[in-house]
């Protein structure tokens, strides 16, 4: 992924349109890994050629004609391993002749991204499947992003794909009835690829980094190809407003900067614009999911900076309603927040006391915990609690800052 | 499973940490990574290392010893101690490991512990 705005605009375009071959190809076949393979040199040599020659008129069919030779050696070749692949080349004759006519590609990338959130998959590997079938991303990059040793990830990837040909698995949407809890398990993959950067390398990395911008690229796709499902327009309207902030939390010479003392001024206020409208869109569904529900809590931390006032009733309904729906460490650590902030650091420390163990090596829950005992007075349990958390993180400016203020806690104790 | 979490320090890391100017701040983010450790019950041992301008290195070749001062290599990044922790699988083990402050400056390398022999 090229910081170059140009050259990423082409790289995105080349992922779109290996993206659209890859699920035309699999659909067809039940043979992802097949796919996969077929084009491979092809999306290579577009990464290479596209950047300087421009995008061609008919992507898809730059990428077939390029795979042309691939095809026709699949077609020659007979081993059992290869038994996919003369039909593969029969079936690119057909996607050939489509794209070199047809106006628009067919888009079935919605079924490969269903596919890649099978449940019969183990749910670690549905956020990488996603980024290299869908994404184009190599499994070297997905292993950065989610610190997983390259070959390992390899061999997950490779033993999912076997999986869904082995067990027969459609690459299709799912029906209405089915639909509900399989739309949950693909936004929560877009959402984990958008995490992934936060959780283990720090906004700074340039590989995780792009991963976070190929998920809001994902979640911007769901919201077009289901707008009538609100938890995709709320997924994408949490990831706006965490995106809309990421600048911010860093200083000029790279310091990190927590929120309440952020410079709003850095903010992307069309993208926190966007994601205001979204939410009001999906606001208008009688239900409120995970995702809606954790961007309107971004929504109300994002109002409450920008005209300083915060309605904390209607941040507690909203954290209650959360953690009833999706309870998590992360949303139990929040509410303890929103309760400090309602009811005094007292009453927030009593909440987080009682998340228990579950965050014992949770670095935001030590956080917490030392920012409210400072508040108290109480300096050395803070000090304390913020080496806890400098301890438990992996970003160097995040560490650079508790470790500051568990000095300056422990030398106010003495 | 156990893994050895090795901390490769750069010339500058050991600098700092030998400046008593600045050994202070370079520590406490070890001891806040060592309590971390120790806290989350997978701390199994492990040793900080003094810089590789104190090592001796000792060789036996043809029946000839060797006796050299210094580190047995000279590297870009060297040696600076070692975790020994306990977890389930090789990606726990790779997350302490990016939280190891010498990850940001140096390199940190895990590596399963050999099994001990048979009795």
């Amino acid at each position: 992924m090229n910081p170059d705005p140009v050259h990423a605009a082409v790289e995105r375009v080349a992922r779109a349109s290996y993206g659209r071959l890859v699920a035309f190809l699999a659909r067809r076949t039940g043979d992802v890994q097949a796919a996969e393979d077929a084009i491979a040199e092809a999306f290579a040599a577009a990464l290479r050629t596209w950047p300087r020659d421009g995008v061609p008129d008919k992507p898809e069919a730059w990428l077939l004609r390029a795979a042309h030779n691939r095809f026709i050696d699949a077609s020659r070749r007979d081993s059992v391993r290869d038994a996919a692949l003369p039909e593969l080349a029969r079936i690119a004759q057909s996607a050939i002749s489509m794209a070199e006519t047809n106006e628009t590609f067919p888009d079935e990338r919605l079924a490969m991204l269903f596919a890649c959130a099978h449940p019969a998959l183990d749910a670690g590997v549905h956020t990488p499947l996603m980024l290299q079938a869908v994404m184009g991303l190599d499994a070297g990059t997905i292993a950065i992003a989610f610190l997983v040793a390259p070959s390992a990830m390899s061999q997950r990837l490779v033993r999912a794909k076997q999986k869904l040909r082995q067990t027969g698995i459609r690459i299709e949407v799912p029906d209405a009835d089915e639909l509900g809890g399989r739309l949950e398990a693909v936004l929560s993959a877009i959402y984990a690829a958008y995490t992934a950067r936060y959780n283990d390398a720090g906004s700074l990395d340039p590989i995780a980094g792009g991963i976070g911008l190929e998920a809001i690229e994902l979640a911007r796709l769901m919201g077009e190809w289901m707008p009538q499902e609100p938890e995709t327009l709320g997924l994408l309207a949490l990831l706006l407003y965490c995106e809309a902030r990421s600048r911010a939390r860093r200083g000029v010479s790279g310091e990190y900067v927590p929120l309440d003392a952020q410079d709003t001024t850095r903010w992307d206020r069309s993208m926190i614009g966007e994601a205001e409208e979204l939410l009001t869109r999906a606001a208008r569904s009688a239900t409120a999911g995970r995702f809606q529900l954790e961007a309107a809590l971004q929504s109300a931390h994002v109002h409450a900076r920008l005209h300083g006032e915060i309605d904390h009733e209607a941040v507690l309904r909203l954290y209650a309603i959360l953690l009833e729906t999706a309870p998590s460490v992360g949303a139990a650590v929040g509410h303890s927040t929103a309760i400090a902030a309602a009811h005094g650091p007292a009453a927030g420390l009593r909440a987080l006391d009682s998340v228990g163990s579950e965050c014992d090596s949770y670095q935001p829950a030590w956080a917490l915990r030392a920012d409210l005992l400072r508040q108290l007075g109480r300096h050395a349990e803070a000090a304390t609690a913020y080496n806890r958390a400098a301890g438990l993180s992996d970003d160097p400016a995040v560490r650079q800052f508790l470790l500051a203020r568990a000095a300056t806690c422990g030398s106010s104790s003495r | 499973m156990q893994y050895a979490v090795i901390v490769y320090e750069t010339d500058r890391d050991l600098d700092q940490r030998s400046n008593p100017a600045t050994a202070q701040q370079y520590m406490a983010a070890y001891i806040a990574y060592s309590k971390a450790l120790s806290d989350a019950g997978i701390a199994r041992g492990g040793a900080g290392l003094l810089p590789p301008s104190t090592a001796t290195t000792v060789r036996l070749r043809d029946g000839k010893r060797h006796v050299q001062d210094g580190p047995f290599a000279d590297t870009k990044e060297r040696l600076g101690g070692f975790f020994l922790i306990e977890v389930p699988d090789l990606d726990t083990a790779l997350a302490w490991a990016a939280k190891c402050p010498s990850a940001s400056s140096g390199s940190v390398e895990v590596r399963p512990l050999l099994p001990p022999p048979p009795r």
